[in-house]
């Protein structure tokens, strides 16, 4: 029997094994010392694919860790974006907007999070990932006509991830008991599977699959979803643009991740498969492992 | 690769073709680009747009582009505004142009991607003003295939509209080609679109007008739908559609997609977005779409929520009584029939939706009396109680349930052990005060503050003294067992872990405020709220490691749930915070202080407040799953237990409510508000009541 714990191992080289609270006694508390160095292994890759000759992908990855009497739990960045629109929208759609959505999380990061004291007049992750989610559409709107774009967000905070999602480029969780797809693609046929109004295998193949009824730059008012996801002990965060999951099947992706060394190594396979398969479109995908509590 | 991978950005229109070939397009601009799509056109082919968003008659003309799509055109006026460009106007005829020698060009009435609709004077009838509306495609498509098809769709109309004659139908009065532009020439129709009335008329139209013009509609599909051979299909049924001529009759407008429908023939996806039936996009148009997209229509009408910036096929999470509470129940039934995804389920004919709409007694004025009401109890207060127990006094404090036995602490200073099965008295214990703290219980000891001040450690079986520990304060909180420790706030700001062996406090830390909040523990943290609305997580050793201010106190206990804290404040908010960091991860306002606290169950939150609801919220983003009205505060905590959620009311009754839906399975009234937490094990549901009793009821 395969070892999941023991593979996912592999990818946190920093992993610490946290001893168990013990009691508090009055003579002699517990050391407040922690190991420190903790870091987010993250892979990343994109790439322009077989067909096209430019990518509109655009991916950013930024990670902050803090060490010191308050220690923060490190936090991980990561966007994805997967630009549309012709003369260059597409890509300067999609870069302006991951720019937006790092500068505004990264801005209200440094100024209102970064402390150990918090208040009710902070913003919730929640709102500040669709704040900035909002604030890349209206510049996308404003600056980059006829572009749009999708945007996926993840801010990794410890083993929890928050993220929002406007488009049809996906996050998975991989974990060592299962494959989860966390965010739901802003597409007309994925809302037709909901309905049982068309079977996933018909909607594969739809001439209208592409079709986004949500995308940045595009109508208002734009709508952001937003998850909470829980990353277990071993588990692996994956975001990546349909030009990958479109291409490599979601067994065929947990293959790969599982089988590579490292998490870059596994992002760079996956490119190559998409490749293998097509290349139909730009390929880009993130794969993140957080540290753990 | 497939065709549709080519659909160009709305930029494209008047550029090559070939460039910006995007895998994506948004909705309203497949819209467009799918209105001339058929079967068989070539991948390379650039969608063609002429035949979406023009009208043939009557269009105000104040905005060209006057495309379909509402998020296009507010894409357009965007760009126009940063980028503006020269307006597609070098192709047009200018006014005074004289077209085959008979019409002359008056002005321009509405124009979309490739076609123009003119208004126009018929020069053959010289004394009188005969107006004409004339449809213009202008066919500049580079690809001859293209201008091929594109020709053909505009036949297809011309012809399908010579064949109809109906009065709300435009009649068709002529038909010819000059140069690369085709035209049509169709009767004018003065009037106002319901799309444009809708923009101009402040509140809701009246349910007795929307059904007037709904049984119209029907009359004309029911013409259009009977048509022999074959019937013919609108395919593009929506307010801008629909014309209110002079004499406020309903005329059907632009028959660029309808099709004549063949039975088991698919044809192309086409129609508007936001109005379209579900099977269209399985290429499926057939006369019960028509239905889906009228209800589509009055669903707008009546809500003022425009279909095309929602998500489609959301109609039914949009229920129309939430827009507009006016509307009769019978009416928003009937639109719902005709927006069922399943064509089986709609109405059968247009006919048949006619006859629904006729039996409605506001269609003829009449105000109907019924209202969307929330349904009411499966099992009104037929419940058999278990058994029941009298104290002294009030009963605030919430059940423990431990080996077989429930402990509970009354206001008449008694800490109560009784047989969790019969009820049956096995003993108490007195303190010198009321008990407001809910016992624990852990390795044969019971624990609980009282308001005398002290935390009391028992003998869980025989109710035999272990050891006090004395605060300076009053307790409320109850105390929270981990780490071989007992943690427990009190009136005099301090939360205090004492050893639950000896009764020796290992560390105490103050906060700004009374602590009456339970205190919740993590891996490694301990988690507890005070009265000056601040809540702290301190470290195993008592060292604060972050803490967060809400605006109002921290009564609600805390709640660790998959790394998330959450809480209720008497600032009337509902927060989730991240356990390491303390961030806010969302926060649910509800219309009163929160001092229940949450339960967990799958992925739901539940929680109460003082505005009389128990809220049901979606754990991991704080969206609404569904709220329940008492008839009271909700200060009680819910409890959750095999798919049902309970909790007590300051109206007296304790509340059985099904998770997932929120609808009521029982209720249960006692002779107090209910303060006291339900709490559930052996499915049998313990509750007490400011009527003195404690309460055992069935699940």
């Amino acid at each position: 029997m395969f070892n999941w714990k023991s593979w996912f191992r592999r990818f946190r080289p920093d992993a610490r094994r946290e001893e168990r609270p013990s009691a508090p006694t009055v003579t002699a508390p517990p050391p407040a010392h922690r190991p420190s160095r903790q870091r987010i292994p993250v892979g990343w890759a994109t790439d322009t694919g077989r067909q096209r000759n430019h990518n509109e992908d655009s991916v950013l990855v930024a990670e902050i860790w803090q060490e010191g009497y308050h220690r923060m739990p490190p936090l991980g960045l990561l966007i994805l974006a997967d630009g549309m629109g012709g003369h260059l929208a597409g890509e300067f759609a999609s870069a302006l907007a991951v720019r937006m959505v790092a500068g505004h999380i990264l801005r209200t990061y440094w100024t209102t999070f970064s402390g150990w004291e918090h208040s009710a007049d902070e913003p919730s992750v929640q709102e500040l990932l669709t704040e900035a989610i909002q604030r890349a559409h209206q510049a996308v709107s404003e600056r980059v006509p006829g572009g749009g774009t999708t945007l996926l967000c993840a801010l990794l905070l410890g083993n929890q991830a928050y993220i929002a999602n406007v488009g049809d480029s996906r996050a998975y969780l991989i974990a060592p008991d299962g494959w989860q797809q966390i965010t739901r693609d802003h597409s007309v046929v994925d809302i037709l599977v909901e309905l049982g109004q068309m079977t996933p295998d018909e909607a594969t193949h739809h001439p209208q699959r592409n079709v986004l009824y949500r995308a940045v730059g595009q109508k208002d008012p734009l709508e952001v979803d937003t998850f909470t996801c829980h990353i277990p002990e071993g588990g692996i965060l994956l975001l990546c643009s349909d030009g990958l999951w479109e291409m490599v099947s979601e067994q065929e992706m947990r293959e790969v991740i599982t089988a590579a060394d490292s998490l870059q190594a596994a992002c760079d396979i996956l490119v190559e498969r998409a490749n293998q398969a097509g290349g139909k479109d730009n390929i880009s995908v993130i794969l993140a492992a957080p540290p753990g509590p | 690769m497939d065709e549709q991978e080519k659909t160009p950005g709305p930029e494209e229109s008047g550029a090559s073709p070939k460039e910006g070939l995007s895998t994506r397009v948004i909705q309203g601009l497949a819209a467009r680009a799918g209105s001339t799509r058929l079967t068989g056109v070539p991948p390379d082919v650039p969608p063609a747009q002429g035949d979406l968003g023009t009208r043939l008659t009557g269009a105000p003309s104040d905005v060209p582009p006057a495309q379909d799509d509402l998020g296009t055109r507010i894409t357009d006026v965007d760009r126009a505004a940063a980028h503006p460009r020269p307006a597609r106007t070098e192709g047009r005829l200018a006014e005074g142009t004289v077209l085959q020698g008979r019409y002359r060009i008056l002005g321009i009435l509405g124009a979309g991607g490739m076609s123009v609709v003119y208004k126009a004077q018929d020069l053959r009838f010289p004394k009188v003003m005969r107006l004409c509306a004339i449809k213009e495609m202008i066919n500049n498509a580079p690809d001859p295939k293209v201008r091929a098809v594109m020709v053909q769709n505009f036949e297809r109309e011309a012809s399908i509209l010579a064949t109809l004659n109906h009065p709300a139908i435009p009649q068709v009065y002529d038909y010819f080609v000059e140069g690369d532009r085709a035209y049509l020439v169709t009767e004018f129709i003065p009037g106002k679109d319901l799309e444009a009335l809708l923009n101009e008329t402040e509140g809701f139209f009246p349910e007795v007008q929307v059904i007037q013009w709904a049984i119209q509609i029907c009359d004309i599909l029911t013409y259009l739908h009977t048509r022999r051979p074959q019937p013919v299909v609108f395919r593009d049924m929506k307010p801008s559609n629909i014309m209110l001529d002079e004499q406020g009759r309903v005329r059907l407008v632009d028959f660029g997609i309808a099709k004549v429908f063949q039975s088991g023939e698919k044809g192309t996806m086409i129609g508007t977005e936001g109005y379209s039936p579900p099977e269209q996009y399985r290429g499926i148009a057939e006369p019960r779409g028509d239905i889906y997209a009228l209800g589509a229509t009055l669903h707008h009408l009546l809500t003022k929520q425009d279909p095309r910036l929602e998500t489609p096929f959301s109609f039914h999470q949009r229920p129309i009584h939430k827009y507009n509470p006016t509307v009769s129940v019978e009416f928003q039934e009937i639109i719902h029939r005709a927006l069922e995804y399943d064509i089986q389920k709609r109405f059968g004919s247009a006919e048949e939706l006619k006859r629904a709409l006729l039996s409605l007694k506001s269609a003829r004025g009449i105000p109907t009396t019924t209202y969307i009401s929330v349904p009411e109890a499966v099992q009104p207060d037929a419940m058999k109680v278990i058994w029941q127990f009298a104290c002294e006094d009030e009963v605030r404090s919430s059940p423990c349930i431990h080996g077989g036995v429930v402990y509970i602490g009354a206001y008449d200073h008694n800490l109560y052990a009784l047989d969790a099965e019969t009820g049956k008295f096995l003993w108490k214990y007195a303190t010198e005060g009321g008990i407001a703290s809910s016992p624990a219980v852990e390795e044969g000891r019971v624990f609980f503050g009282s308001t005398d001040g002290s935390l009391y450690a028992l003998n869980a079986d025989t109710g035999r003294l272990l050891w006090t520990y004395p605060t300076k304060g009053r307790i409320f909180s109850s105390p929270r067992v981990q780490f071989g420790h007992v943690f427990i706030g009190s009136d005099d700001h301090r939360l205090c872990a004492v050893n639950m062996v000896n009764g020796r406090v290992a560390w105490s830390t103050e906060a700004e405020g009374a602590i009456r909040s339970t205190p919740a523990t993590g891996a490694d943290a301990i988690y507890f709220g005070d009265e000056q609305g601040i809540l702290y997580a301190v470290g195993v050793n008592g060292r604060l490691v972050w803490r967060f201010r809400a605006r109002r106190a921290i009564t609600s206990s805390p709640l660790v749930h998959k790394d998330l804290l959450y809480f209720g404040s008497h600032d009337w908010f509902v927060y989730a915070l991240d356990l390491r960091s303390g961030w806010v991860v969302w926060r649910y306002r509800t219309d009163g202080p929160v001092v229940s606290s949450p339960a967990v169950g799958g992925n739901t939150l539940f929680i109460g407040s003082a505005d009389g609801h128990l809220y049901a919220l979606d754990a991991t983003n704080g969206y609404l799953v569904w709220r329940y009205r008492t008839g009271g505060q909700v200060t009680s905590s819910p409890a959750f237990y095999q798919g049902a959620v309970y909790v007590g009311s300051v109206d007296g009754y304790v509340y059985a409510l099904d998770a997932q839906t929120g609808q009521l399975r029982w209720r249960f009234q006692t002779n107090g508000p209910v303060v006291s937490s339900p709490r559930v094990a052996n499915d049998i549901v313990y509750v007490g009541s400011l009527d003195h009793n404690v309460y055992a009821l069935p699940t």
